[in-house]
């Protein structure tokens, strides 16, 4: 079956983004990275912003192999160091869109000062952080999103740490826009990333997604129960605050969190203190 | 009481993480500390299912970085515990900072290196890049040829490190994959004898003594740094010693010989080939290959303790064979170096006992690279040459694509 590119990418035009030749991914089946790599390449082709005109950077995980797999300027680093990569990146070149992937021990464990710096400095960076609960490429160590009660390969009675609201720690720490979305809820994701490529500053997306076989073996989950779960427990935050304080509790609210203009954009400080003191030379 | 699992000798097959989690399982630390990382991640696993299911005693801290692991095991120690991690490559680099505080606060910490190839680019396999690249930062250091070994080698390490002669960490490198996922036999000893060899831990100077409170890690500036580093110059030498006597009291124990460096077939050998780790069990197969099917003598010397350098033990194989040529093999670089970091040390015994024999060195296996009969086989050829007088340059890669 030789279907012609061109064939291809006029049905499913985000394909013009992938390095084909790299499939099959190393993402174990039913696993939502690939929903939230193909909802980040569909809000690329909605913005119309090119191959060449994009840089993603990642760390270390299974969140972190997507570059691998993007045909535009990409950077695999090390363990939790991809935000301070991706911050010298985008300083020298502020015209290149730049999208870290991310999991949740990448982002939050490891590489946790970096996340609250690049949300501090508002750096004009798209961080979609696959919040999947658990340390999956390593085989399922608790991470600091497992959430209370669950299973993990470190945690085998039950995980006892209290676990990260990503979201709430990403305003406090002075991200400008957070969102957050699911692998189940694709469409609704893909505007999200493309409205957090579109603000200036920095943007968070948080993506729950399933590991399926690590963290739904381990807590007794079938593919389906992980997705349908998403369906069930989350709900847009316009539902959510009309709930009423006592029936919030298990919910997760998704779509738009925090939304800030005000504040000014990281590079652009930078550069605007740079000709100012350089009486413009530069 | 925890509950004894080994009552006798028992041969088990087990990879090395296996085995290494085992060791600790007799061992019985108080604190360990860890974060994920492959090939090492196994490792922790079974120990934490240890952990879980009441097997030891230990405190266990899934940690947040490597960074933080060895931050808890320096904070565990430094209170008066015995505290164990393990990692591997770009973990090992990354607890960087915290090795040569470990080691400069004199504290007995034990850590398996599961060796691993640093990045860029990315690599999950085996090399000593790691180990090599944490070579100065004052910690002992042994490595393994296979699982059981592993094993033995972190028991001894616990009294190694625990000496009040010695009083530094000590770390244990076995090849990632080849040893750390291979299943092989394994001889464990049993939980009661093993508990009696390593010992009490003797807490020296314990931060929990608060009847005689003591300060770790204080700043010392140009009036006496520099005495601290020499104190470690000290105990690093003593280690050599206390490496020899442990290993002679596992011996007398176990039945199983430890030394600084083993020789294989080197009393009568023409080309003398230096390795550590993993490769030197294909080596001592090409070794007897060779003797058998041409009648080329050659001799192997595998290298258990790099730091101290058994300097003396290497030199003394040497001038004990017929040697006309050594081939050192280093399954890590030194970039700019005349050869591996092992190729120098070998060059220093020399110098040392004033003595002159040609010399190679044979890149092989980085990232997990391949080294097999072949690829050794080859190298002894090109010793051969190097014995004859041809020109035979310092780096020479083992199963390069090029």
């Amino acid at each position: 079956m030789n279907i012609p590119m061109e064939k291809i990418i006029e049905k499913k035009p985000y394909f013009k983004y992938l390095r084909l030749d790299k499939m099959p991914t190393i993402w174990c089946p039913g696993c939502g990275i690939g929903q939230a790599f193909r909802a980040t390449c569909m809000a690329l082709h909605d913005l119309g912003i090119d191959n060449d005109q994009v840089a993603m950077v990642s760390g270390i995980g299974c969140s972190s192999r997507t570059p691998g797999y993007f045909d535009g300027f990409t950077l695999h680093t090390t363990h939790g160091r991809a935000l301070a990569f991706a911050t010298g990146l985008k300083l020298a070149k502020p015209e290149l869109t730049t999208i870290v992937f991310s999991g949740d021990g990448d982002s939050l464990a490891i590489g946790g000062n970096h996340f609250i710096h690049a949300a501090r400095r508002n750096i004009d960076i798209t961080l979609v952080l696959i919040n999947n609960w658990i340390y999956g490429m390593t085989g399922g160590q608790v991470s600091p999103t497992t959430p209370k009660g669950s299973y993990a390969t470190t945690t085998p009675y039950g995980n006892y740490e209290p676990n990260f609201d990503i979201a709430k720690m990403a305003i406090a720490a002075g991200a400008t826009y957070v969102a957050r979305g699911t692998a189940y809820h694709a469409t609704e994701l893909s505007k999200l990333i493309a409205d957090g490529i579109k603000h200036k500053g920095f943007s968070l997306i948080e993506v729950l997604s399933p590991c399926t076989i690590i963290y739904g073996r381990k807590n007794r989950m079938s593919i389906e129960e992980m997705y349908f779960w998403f369906k069930g427990n989350t709900l847009s935050v316009k539902a959510w605050e009309k709930l009423p304080e006592e029936k919030r509790a298990g919910k997760i609210p998704r779509g738009l969190l925090h939304h800030d203009t005000s504040r000014p954009e990281y590079t652009e400080v930078y550069w605007n203190q740079v000709k100012a003191l350089s009486g413009g030379q530069k | 009481m925890r509950p004894e699992l080994i009552k006798e000798v028992t041969y088990v097959p087990y990879s090395g993480n296996m085995a290494a989690a085992e060791a600790m399982r007799q061992i019985n630390p108080d604190v360990v500390a860890a974060y994920p990382i492959t090939p090492q991640t196994e490792l922790m696993q079974f120990f934490a299912d240890f952990v879980a299911n009441g097997l030891v005693d230990s405190e266990y801290i899934p940690v947040e970085s490597e960074h933080s692991a060895m931050s808890a095991c320096v904070g565990a120690a430094a209170a008066g515990s015995r505290a164990m991690t393990a990692t591997a490559g770009p973990g090992l680099a990354y607890m960087w900072e915290v090795l040569g505080i470990a080691s400069g606060m004199r504290l007995p910490i034990v850590m398996t290196v599961v060796n691993r190839a640093l990045s860029a680019p990315i690599n999950i396999h085996g090399d000593q890049s790691d180990m090599m690249g944490a070579r100065d930062q004052g910690w002992i250091m042994l490595f393994s040829e296979n699982a059981e070994e592993q094993y033995d080698n972190l028991i001894q390490a616990i009294r190694i490190a625990e000496d009040e002669r010695t009083r530094l960490p000590v770390m244990v490198g076995m090849d990632g994959f080849v040893i750390s996922h291979a299943i092989e036999r394994v001889r464990l000893l049993p939980d009661r004898a093993v508990e009696e060899f390593v010992g009490e831990l003797k807490p020296m100077y314990p931060l929990l003594d608060v009847d005689n409170p003591v300060t770790h890690g204080a700043v010392a500036m140009t009036d006496s740094y520099m005495e601290f580093k020499r104190q470690q110059r000290e105990a690093m030498t003593n280690a050599y010693k206390v490496i020899k006597e442990v290993g002679e009291a596992f011996e007398e124990a176990f039945g199983r010989k430890y030394e600084h460096i083993e020789t294989y077939k080197t009393e009568d050998a023409d080309y003398i080939l230096v390795i550590t780790g993993s490769a030197a069990g294909t080596a001592k197969y090409v070794v007897d290959k060779l003797r058998e099917e041409k009648s080329i003598k050659a001799g192997l010397i595998k290298i258990r303790t790099f730091r101290p350098f058994p300097y003396n033990d290497v030199m003394d194989a040497i001038e004990a064979s017929n040697c006309k040529a050594i081939g050192i093999f280093d399954r890590a670089e030194t970039f700019g170096g005349a050869s591996g970091p092992l190729f120098e040390e070998v060059a220093t015994t020399q110098y040392l006992r004033r003595k002159y024999y040609p010399m190679t060195g044979f890149i092989y296996g980085l990232g997990g690279r391949d080294t097999n009969v072949n690829h050794i086989e080859e190298a002894i050829d090109k010793l051969m040459r190097l014995a004859a007088g041809e020109e035979i340059p310092l780096v020479n890669y083992l199963n390069l694509k090029e």
